[in-house]
C-alpha cells in the first residue's frame, strides 16, 4: 500500500505545481521589465540549487563548490559560441559532458579513500578555487577580462538560445518546471531509493549490496551535468562570462542558501527558498545604495541567513505545508485528502 | 641565484608561520566542536584593522597591536559562541555553513560600513627595514610577525598540553560523550576554544598589518587560504596545521619566484589536488570519528 502511494508523485504537489506553474507564465506577460529579468536569475539559481539539492537531499553529500560546475558550464557555453559560433545546446552538451566528468574525477578522488562529510565540502570548495584561479590566467578564455556574447538583434531564436529578457524568462521557467519533475521522477525511481537508503546509512545499503562508491560518484557526477546546464543558461542571460562572477565563492553560497532556506529534501524549497532569498539579497543591495552606505547590503543579508537558519530548522516549505494542513483540515478539500493527513 | 632562493625560501618561511597560525584557529575549532569556522577570514580581516589602526592612530607596536588583538577576539569569538553558535553545535553541515557565512556577512558589511572600502595602506616603518643575516636579507616586520606568531603558537600548545584546562579541552575534543560523563563543563570548553580559534586569527591578521593593506574584501582570501592550509595538514591536528602553513608559505614564495606573483594561489591550490591525492586526509589527519 504504501510502495503503491509512493509510486506516483502526490496529487497534491502535481496541482500545486500546476498552479505554480500557470501563475508564474501568466506573470511573465505582465510584470515590468525589472522584475522580469530578477525572476529570470531567481528561476536559474533555484535549477541550479535544484541539482544541488538532489545532491545532498537524496544523496547525502554536501558540495559548497557547486560554482565549479556552473562554471563549467558557463564557459563551455561561452566558448563554443563566441569563439566558434556554435549553438549554446552544443555548448550545453558539452558543458554537462565536461561537468559530470569532472564531477566524477573529484568524486573519484575524494571517496576513494573514504573522504567524506565535511572533509569532501572543503574539497569542493578547493576545486572551484583552483579552477577559478586558473581561468583568471588563462588568455584563451578571455581571462579577467572575461567573454562576451554578442548583443542580441533578430528575432527570438530557440535554435540559438538569443532572445530578449521575456524570451529568457520562458526558457528559465521551463527549467524550473524541468528541474521539479525530474526531482519527482528522481525520487520515485529505483535510483532515488538507493540514493537514500545510501544517504541513511552507507554501511547498512552496502551490506545489502549497493556499491555505494559507485553511487555515490554518480550522484556528484549527474548533479554537476545538471547544473553545468544552469550555468550555461545563466551566461547566456548575463551575456557574458567573468571567472569572478560566474565561478566565484559567492556564486556557491546563492546557489546553496534557496534551498536550505526553502526547505532541503522537498520539491518546491528550492523556488520558494531562492524567490525569497535573492530578491532579499537584491532588497538589500536597493536600500545599501539607496542610503549611500556600502556593507549596509550585506550586513541586512546576513542577519537574514542567520535569523533563517535560527527560526526556520527545516525550511519555509515544511511550515507553509503544515499551516496549510491545519487550515484545510476541516474544509472540503481536506476531506478529500485526509488519508494523506493522517501519518 | 642561491642567495636569492635562500632569501626567497627564508621567507616563504616566515609567512608560513603566520599562515600557520590562521590555521591553528581554524583547525582548534573544527577539532573540539566539530565545526568549520567559516567566517575565519573575516576574523583574520578584524585583527589586520586593529594592527592597522593601532598603529596608525596611536603608534602602537604591532606586538602590543597583537596581543590586544589577540584579547578583543578573544571576547568576540567567546560572546559568539555562547549566544549563537552553541545552538547549532548538532545541526548539520550545510546549515552551519550558512550560519557563518551570514556571520562572515555580517562582520565584512560592518567593517565595511566602518572602515570603507578603500584600501588602508600600512604606515608602518618596519614595512621598510631589513637586517641583514649573512647573505640574506631579512624583511624586519615578516621576522616579527613570524617570532610572535611562533611564540603564540608555542604558549598555545603549551597550554593545551600541559595546563589542566588545557586537559580538559583536549579530552572534549578526544570524546565529548565521556567529557561529559566523567563533568567536564563542556559549554565551557567550546566557548573558550571558539574565543582562542577567534583570539589566534586575530593575532595572526595584526601581525600581518605591515604586510597586506587592511580591506574588507580580504576576508574570503583569508578563509580560503586557512581552508587550504588546514586540509593540507589535515583538519583538526595541532602540528598538521603548522605545516600545513609552512608549506603553503614556501609555495607561495616559490611560486612567485618561478612563476607569475598572480599565480601563487593556483600553486597553492594545485598542491591541496597533489596532497589529496596522495595522502587524502592531509599530511597529519586524524581518522574521521
Amino acid at each position: 500500500m504504501q510502495k503503491k502511494r509512493d509510486a506516483l508523485p502526490d496529487r497534491g504537489a502535481v496541482l500545486a505545481s500546476l498552479a505554480a506553474f500557470s501563475v508564474l507564465s501568466g506573470l511573465g506577460g505582465v510584470l515590468n521589465p525589472y522584475l522580469i529579468s530578477l525572476l529570470t536569475i531567481v528561476f536559474l539559481f533555484t535549477f541550479i540549487g535544484q541539482s544541488w539539492s538532489i545532491m545532498l537531499g537524496l544523496g547525502g553529500q554536501l558540495s559548497i563548490g557547486h560554482a565549479l560546475f556552473v562554471g563549467i558550464g558557463a564557459y563551455s557555453v561561452a566558448v563554443l559560441n563566441i569563439r566558434y559560433g556554435l549553438s549554446p545546446w552544443f555548448g550545453l552538451v558539452v558543458g554537462m559532458a565536461l561537468a559530470a566528468t569532472v564531477g566524477a574525477a573529484l568524486a573519484w578522488l575524494s571517496f576513494r579513500f573514504e573522504v567524506r562529510g565535511i572533509y569532501f565540502a572543503l574539497l569542493t570548495i578547493a576545486a572551484a578555487e583552483f579552477a577559478r584561479v586558473v581561468l583568471s590566467g588563462w588568455e584563451f578564455v578571455g581571462a579577467m577580462q572575461g567573454l562576451f556574447f554578442p548583443a542580441q538583434s533578430g528575432p527570438n531564436s530557440l535554435w540559438m538560445l538569443r532572445g530578449d529578457a521575456r524570451f529568457y524568462y520562458f526558457v528559465a521557467l521551463a527549467a524550473v518546471f524541468l528541474g521539479i519533475s525530474v526531482t519527482a521522477l528522481i525520487r520515485q525511481s529505483f535510483l532515488g531509493y538507493v540514493w537514500r537508503a545510501m544517504r541513511d546509512d552507507e554501511e547498512a545499503s552496502r551490506a545489502l549490496g549497493v556499491r555505494t562508491f559507485l553511487h555515490k560518484i554518480v550522484i556528484v557526477s549527474f548533479s554537476g551535468a545538471w547544473a553545468a546546464v544552469g550555468g550555461g543558461l545563466l551566461a547566456l542571460v548575463q551575456g557574458s562570462v567573468f571567472p569572478d562572477s560566474i565561478m566565484g565563492m559567492g556564486i556557491s553560497v546563492d546557489i546553496l542558501v534557496g534551498p536550505v532556506v526553502g526547505g532541503l529534501g522537498t520539491a518546491f524549497g528550492p523556488l520558494v527558498g531562492t524567490l525569497i532569498t535573492l530578491p532579499l539579497d537584491h532588497l538589500a543591495s536597493a536600500i545599501g545604495n539607496k542610503f549611500g552606505i556600502p556593507g549596509l547590503n550585506n550586513v541586512a543579508y546576513g542577519f537574514a541567513l542567520i535569523a533563517a537558519v535560527w527560526l526556520l530548522p527545516d525550511g519555509i516549505v515544511p511550515v507553509m505545508v503544515n499551516l496549510a494542513k491545519s487550515v484545510t483540515r476541516f474544509s472540503w478539500f481536506g476531506y478529500l485528502q485526509m488519508e494523506q493527513v493522517k501519518k | 641565484m642561491l642567495i636569492l632562493w635562500g632569501n626567497v625560501l627564508v621567507s616563504g618561511i616566515l609567512m608560513g608561520l603566520v599562515y600557520g597560525m590562521i590555521a591553528l584557529g581554524l583547525t582548534i575549532i573544527f577539532g573540539v566542536i566539530r565545526i568549520v569556522n567559516f567566517a575565519h577570514g573575516a576574523m583574520v580581516v578584524l585583527g589586520l584593522y586593529v594592527g592597522y589602526f593601532a598603529g596608525a592612530w596611536w603608534g602602537i607596536p604591532t606586538i602590543v597591536a597583537a596581543v590586544s588583538a589577540g584579547a578583543l577576539l578573544f571576547v568576540f569569538g567567546h560572546s559568539l559562541e555562547t549566544s549563537v553558535v552553541k545552538r547549532f553545535v548538532t545541526r548539520p553541515h550545510h546549515i552551519q555553513f550558512i550560519l557563518f557565512i551570514g556571520i562572515s556577512l555580517v562582520l565584512s558589511g560592518a567593517q565595511l560600513i566602518a572602515f570603507g572600502p578603500d584600501p588602508r595602506p600600512s604606515i608602518s616603518h618596519l614595512s621598510f627595514e631589513t637586517i641583514a643575516l649573512g647573505p640574506i636579507r631579512l624583511d624586519l616586520a615578516r621576522l616579527q610577525a613570524a617570532i610572535v606568531a611562533a611564540v603564540m603558537i608555542l604558549a598555545l600548545a603549551g597550554f593545551l598540553k600541559y595546563s589542566t584546562f588545557g586537559r580538559f579541552i583536549r579530552a572534549a575534543a578526544d570524546n565529548r560523550l565521556g567529557g561529559l560523563m566523567v563533568g567536564l563543563p563542556i559549554p565551557k570548553i567550546y566557548a573558550i576554544t571558539f574565543g582562542i580559534g577567534a583570539a589566534c586569527a586575530g593575532v595572526a591578521g595584526a601581525l600581518i598589518s605591515p604586510l597586506f593593506d587592511a580591506q574588507p574584501f580580504l576576508a574570503v582570501d583569508f578563509t580560503l587560504l586557512a581552508f587550504v592550509t588546514v586540509i593540507v595538514g589535515g583538519l583538526g591536528s595541532f602540528v598538521g596545521a603548522l605545516v600545513g602553513g609552512l608549506t603553503i608559505g614556501l609555495t607561495e614564495a616559490v611560486a612567485a619566484l618561478l612563476f607569475a606573483p598572480s599565480l601563487k594561489s593556483a600553486l597553492s591550490y594545485g598542491l591541496l589536488m597533489i596532497v589529496l591525492i596522495a595522502r587524502p586526509r592531509g599530511f597529519f589527519g586524524a581518522k574521521e570519528t
